[in-house]
């Protein structure tokens, strides 16, 4: 593709998104999350997923950080050196060499369907539920760490030290492995994941096995980009404005 | 028969063997302390970290674990391709094997984060997409069969001889697995810029035939020095030359891989990193790896002014060694230092070190916690070689060399 090609297709990408916020706005933003009772069991029929306008996020994502913070208590091990403190969610800034781009995004668990650590786990604790949530089985991870070297998107931590006073929704333990698990407990609830609430101008969660949610429909009108989209991964968190 | 080599237990009990033992015992101390002290304040006292999630102790326990793959190749050729002259040196060389790999499986379980939970995998957490997985069940393996390889070696009866071949190519065979199966636990990494290569499964085959040739040959050398047998040139030549072809495989295999990589666009970042950057794995892989650990021993082995020189054939299999250290330290630590490609052809920065080269040193209680393993292997060895008949009485080339005048 030429450059003037390629200029084009962003130039009118970034129309389009603009666009698809602005009309979707009134009513993107609505929860449509629904409780699931504790008795029944998660099923395939559902597959979460996010949408995340980065044009509309006017910190670049710095208050979905604190938020996932807040919610599991992460980020403030005493002994951790700064490499190994845990960060679930992070903001990126990527500036394209050619043209000095800049862009700011939230990353984090991408929540792929075909997820690297999930296959790469050896005692199935690295595990995707039928939703389509991934995250960690505390209880049988061994703390061998080959899912992170697995995941394309370094999403994930390795608890270095005893914890004490965890927060109760989120249980964390010395010498296993953690990620962002989409607010698993809040979503079982029928709340959005705190990184949604926190940025609701520019986050958009739901359903998307859905055709009527409107995650879907907003990525059936415009579509959404996944990073490193070569893996095949089918991930679950999508953007806009990458 | 097997073989009609008379072997025997090592019958001294001098100061040589007691010392031996006491100084590899207090390597094991140290080793054993490295791990409680990791165990009980977490990982944070090592050098390992988010981004460098493996470090010294995986170099140390993988380099183990495919040695111990190559320390058996020595009793194969002599069991499967019918070469008598290795016959003698099966059952070190299967014992060596088993020693090593127990070595190399301890230090990776001792620095796993939460090792009590490894018995859930025992009441059947096992997920059978991961070739960690397959690989517990290839090494748990290996060790059976090595266990009755030795039994058709070193057992008289009838029903032992005639297992002996069966044995041996099953254990070839199943070395050909373990060792494929532990590369690919790089191979099968495919977001990863220095791994993801289906090539690293025969690098790690044929590294692993360099390793355990030289390992195997000090240990016969020492062996038979400090218990005072006779070692003839027929045999150490066999070995040297043995691991020279060995050495030049691997140099074949690492141009193939670094040249397909270069090939591609996508992977010159990591390529000029590890070949052409100002780090530290650059100066490992072209000094350590190419020049002292391959170059400087081929010249050991095949300069004419050095035939027949045994310190030249000791000092190679040590440089062998210590290639293949470094060789695996560029490979895990360079192949984790580089960074991650989340948006190619982009700056990329972030609090989570994004775009940037991740540092790692080891500290002593990872250092502490390799050589723990190595000492241990050792161990088995110096112990096995009392309790069974291991060494040949006499290896010189009268004996073992039917051609020998």
């Amino acid at each position: 593709m030429s450059y003037i090609d390629s200029y084009r297709r962003k130039f009118l990408g970034g129309l389009a998104g603009t666009a698809a916020v602005a009309s979707l706005a009134p009513g993107v933003f609505l929860r449509e999350v629904q409780a699931k009772p504790a008795e029944q069991a998660v099923t395939d029929k559902v597959r979460w997923g996010m949408l995340i306008d980065t044009t509309k996020l006017t910190d670049g994502g710095d208050a979905c950080v604190k938020a996932c913070q807040n919610e599991h208590g992460w980020g403030h091990d005493p002994e951790s050196n700064d490499a190994q403190q845990a960060q679930w969610i992070r903001k990126v800034t990527v500036t394209e060499k050619l043209t000095g781009h800049t862009t700011t995004l939230p990353v984090m668990c991408q929540h792929c369907e075909t997820a690297p650590c999930v296959d790469v786990c050896p005692t199935g604790a690295s595990m995707k539920r039928a939703d389509g949530i991934v995250q960690v089985n505390k209880h049988i991870c061994i703390g061998c760490r080959y899912c992170m070297m697995a995941c394309p998107y370094k999403a994930r931590s390795f608890v270095h030290e005893n914890l004490t006073d965890q927060l109760p929704g989120t249980p964390r333990g010395k010498g296993t492995v953690e990620s962002c698990n989409m607010c698993v407990n809040r979503v079982d609830e029928g709340k959005n994941p705190a990184c949604v609430d926190a940025a609701p101008q520019a986050m958009l969660f739901g359903d998307l096995n859905d055709p009527q949610s409107r995650i879907s429909i907003a990525l059936k009108t415009y579509g959404g980009t996944q990073i490193r989209a070569d893996l095949g991964l089918n991930t679950g968190v999508r953007y806009w404005g990458i | 028969m097997a073989t009609k080599a008379i072997f025997s237990e090592v019958k001294s009990n001098g100061l040589g063997y007691w010392s031996t033992l006491g100084l590899l015992g207090l390597v094991v101390l140290g080793g054993v302390w490295a791990f409680t002290y990791m165990h009980h304040h977490g990982h944070y006292v090592t050098g390992m970290n988010n981004q460098v999630v493996w470090g010294m102790p995986h170099v140390f326990a993988i380099f183990l674990i495919v040695a111990a793959s190559g320390a058996a190749n020595i009793a194969t050729i002599g069991t499967v391709f019918g070469k008598t002259i290795y016959q003698p040196l099966g059952r070190l060389s299967a014992f060596l094997a088993g020693s090593l790999l127990v070595g190399g499986l301890i230090v990776l379980l001792l620095d796993l984060g939460s090792i009590g939970h490894v018995i859930e995998m025992a009441k059947g957490a096992l997920n059978f997409k991961s070739i960690f997985a397959w690989n517990m069940l290839l090494y748990s393996g290996f060790i059976a069969i090595i266990a009755v390889y030795l039994w058709t070696m070193m057992d008289r009866r009838k029903t032992a001889k005639s297992l002996y071949k069966p044995v041996g190519i099953a254990n070839m065979v199943w070395r050909f697995l373990l060792t494929m199966g532990t590369g690919s636990i790089f191979g099968f990494l495919v977001a990863r810029q220095y791994y993801d290569a289906a090539i690293l499964a025969p690098l790690f085959i044929v590294s692993s035939y360099v390793f355990g040739t030289a390992i195997y040959t000090l240990v016969l050398m020492t062996s038979f020095k400090m218990t005072g047998r006779q070692l003839g040139d027929s045999v150490l030549n066999r070995l040297r030359y043995t691991l020279a072809i060995f050495i030049v495989l691997v140099l074949f295999f690492e141009l193939t891989r670094h040249l397909t990589n270069l090939y591609a666009t996508e992977h010159h970042g990591v390529e000029a990193y590890i070949l052409s950057g100002d780090s530290k794995f650059t100066t490992m892989f072209w000094y350590g790896q190419v020049l002292l650990g391959s170059l400087v021993p081929l010249f050991l082995i095949w300069c004419r002014f050095l035939k027949n020189n045994r310190t030249a054939l000791f000092l190679a299999s040590s440089l062998a060694i210590v290639g293949g250290f470094f060789q695996l330290y560029v490979i895990l630590i360079g192949g984790q230092s580089f960074p991650l490609i989340l948006f190619p052809n982009a700056d990329v920065s972030s609090s989570y070190f994004d775009g940037v080269s991740n540092a790692y040193s080891a500290t002593t209680a990872e250092i502490l916690l390799g050589l723990g393993g190595v000492a241990l292997s050792l161990i088995l060895v110096v112990v096995g070689m009392k309790i069974f008949r291991l060494l040949p009485v006499t290896l010189a080339d009268a004996n073992v060399d039917p051609h020998h005048k």
